[in-house]
């Protein structure tokens, strides 16, 4: 299991081939209540830095980023239901959607834990 | 914080918005709105001269009321929005819009011209107390405030304990609740806001459920549902246009875009408008999508329609809500029109206003 960061403020698990997609903790805490979210269509290929959702608060929409290449296997119902999952537990229950992977190796450019943290804090 | 007609003013506070709106609906919010503009017209001819610059009745409103009005160009559009009220010895108080207050300022000095006195009041900070709760809190620092109604006002002492503040307020504001809007010298304004947070009911409110209230209540914001693109007809602030103003009254026109303004005030309305006629209305999605400004409005075949103005997700209502302008033969309550948000169609409804129902104190 490995965790990424993208600079559009997203994070990936990647367990295997796929990979569950969030926004991160900075990303929420910018954006303010989140009021609702627009997501993929399981099964819908999408390149890397596609528009792949919309994320939005009461403050601003966002879009979504799709972090790297590759095919929605699953969104998150419970999300959609309750947008402020996003807020409350956005690195768990507040996930977005899972993506099969179409080239691993796309994850060699994103940031680890470290790296993500210090560009946040310079965000 | 961002940056706001020359400001620097918080969005939101740490509770966030949802919590603040909600708050203000519950119990007690707190505004610094110092932004806004005041200003005095003295003069024995103040009434009859702010009279010509507005489509209001202003001579006839009483010592001791207020009335909203509306500064319009030579062309009836609508320059600002503005709040007056009637302080006796020919004396008016005004209040205008932070982003606006400037051209304002010029605009009425250059309308009124030596008629009456034209004063700004830079150095007088402006806090709204707003919500079910506001009468609770602030009467118990300036008592007799509970006996005001809306659209009322007058001078009063608040007693914070460690000083006494000499005010003058209204009982009214910019959220649909109960409230007060408190005009208060700069150099007290601190002291005066910190001793009304110091009130159990009350939470400071930032910008953002500014905004969210306001459009619950159904209340255009200067700059986003009305500007010099519109006038007060398709805007639907005739109920700001009192008779005697109008086409038969007894001060008839004599204001700024008379002759179009009384002309479209004559024009059928709904289905039977002229072609070309439009009007603001106000819309509830019937999905759970919010629905910004600047979307597109379109019929079920594609064609536009029309624009949304303000939109969010409504915290109280819980349902996406927005003001804009649509097509007159859409404007009926319970007309069906198509907003495209981000390529999709999200279908919306033309809803009577305010969204949520108002609470001002009326006695």
């Amino acid at each position: 299991m490995t965790i990424k960061y993208t600079p559009d403020h997203e994070w990936l698990n990647v367990e295997g081939d796929i990979a569950t997609v969030g926004i991160t903790t900075h990303a929420q805490d910018a954006l303010g209540d989140v009021v609702f979210v627009d997501l993929p269509a399981v099964g819908t290929t999408f390149a890397a830095k596609d528009v792949a959702g919309v994320v939005e608060s009461v403050k601003a929409a966002a879009d979504v980023y799709m972090p790297v290449t590759g095919e929605i296997t699953e969104v998150n119902e419970a999300l959609r239901a309750d947008p402020s999952l996003a807020n409350s537990d956005p690195l768990n229950t507040g996930w977005f959607f899972k993506v099969k992977l179409s080239n691993p190796a796309e994850l060699d450019a994103l940031m680890d834990e470290t790296s993500y943290t210090s560009f946040a804090a310079n965000a | 914080m961002v940056p706001f007609a020359g400001y620097s003013m918080p969005v939101q506070y740490p509770a966030g918005l949802m919590a603040e709106h909600h708050h203000t609906r519950t119990s007690a919010g707190l505004f610094d709105v110092s932004h806004m503009g005041q200003l005095r017209l003295v003069g024995p001819d103040a009434a009859a001269a702010f009279e010509t610059l507005i489509p209001v009745d202003v001579i006839d409103l009483p010592v001791g009321k207020q009335r909203y009005g509306l500064l319009l160009t030579d062309e009836g559009t609508i320059i600002d929005d503005l709040m007056f009220f009637n302080k006796g010895n020919d004396e008016i108080f005004v209040i205008v819009n932070g982003a606006c207050k400037v051209g304002d300022i010029a605009h009425i000095q250059a309308k009124i011209g030596n008629r009456c006195q034209v004063i700004p009041l830079p150095d007088l900070a402006l806090l709204a107390l707003q919500g079910p709760q506001a009468v609770t809190a602030l009467a118990r620092l300036a008592p007799g405030v509970e006996k005001l109604v809306f659209m009322t006002g007058g001078n009063f002492t608040v007693d914070t304990g460690s000083e006494k503040i000499d005010v003058f307020l209204t009982r009214s504001g910019y959220t649909g609740e109960d409230g007060f809007e408190i005009s208060v010298p700069a150099a007290q304004a601190e002291a005066l806001a910190r001793a009304l947070l110091a009130q159990p009911e009350v939470k400071p409110i930032g910008l953002g459920a500014r905004n969210s209230l306001r459009l619950e209540a159904g209340l255009c914001l200067y700059g986003n549902d009305i500007d010099t693109t519109t006038h007060p007809v398709e805007a639907s602030l005739n109920w700001a246009m009192q008779k005697v103003r109008r086409a038969g009254g007894a001060r008839e026109g004599g204001f700024p875009g008379a002759t179009k303004i009384l002309a479209a005030l004559a024009e059928p309305t709904g289905a039977a408008a002229p072609k070309g006629t439009r009007k603001r209305v106000g819309l509830i999605a019937l999905e759970r999508i919010p629905v910004r400004d600047h979307t597109e409005l379109q019929d079920g075949q594609g064609n536009k329609i029309g624009e949304v103005t303000s939109g969010l997700l409504g915290p109280t209502i819980d349902k996406p809500v927005a003001m804009g302008y649509v097509d007159s033969a859409y404007s009926a309550i319970g007309s069906r029109v198509v907003a495209i948000v981000r390529g999709k169609p999200v279908p919306m409804e033309v809803s009577a206003m305010p969204f949520v129902p108002t609470n001002y104190f009326r006695g």
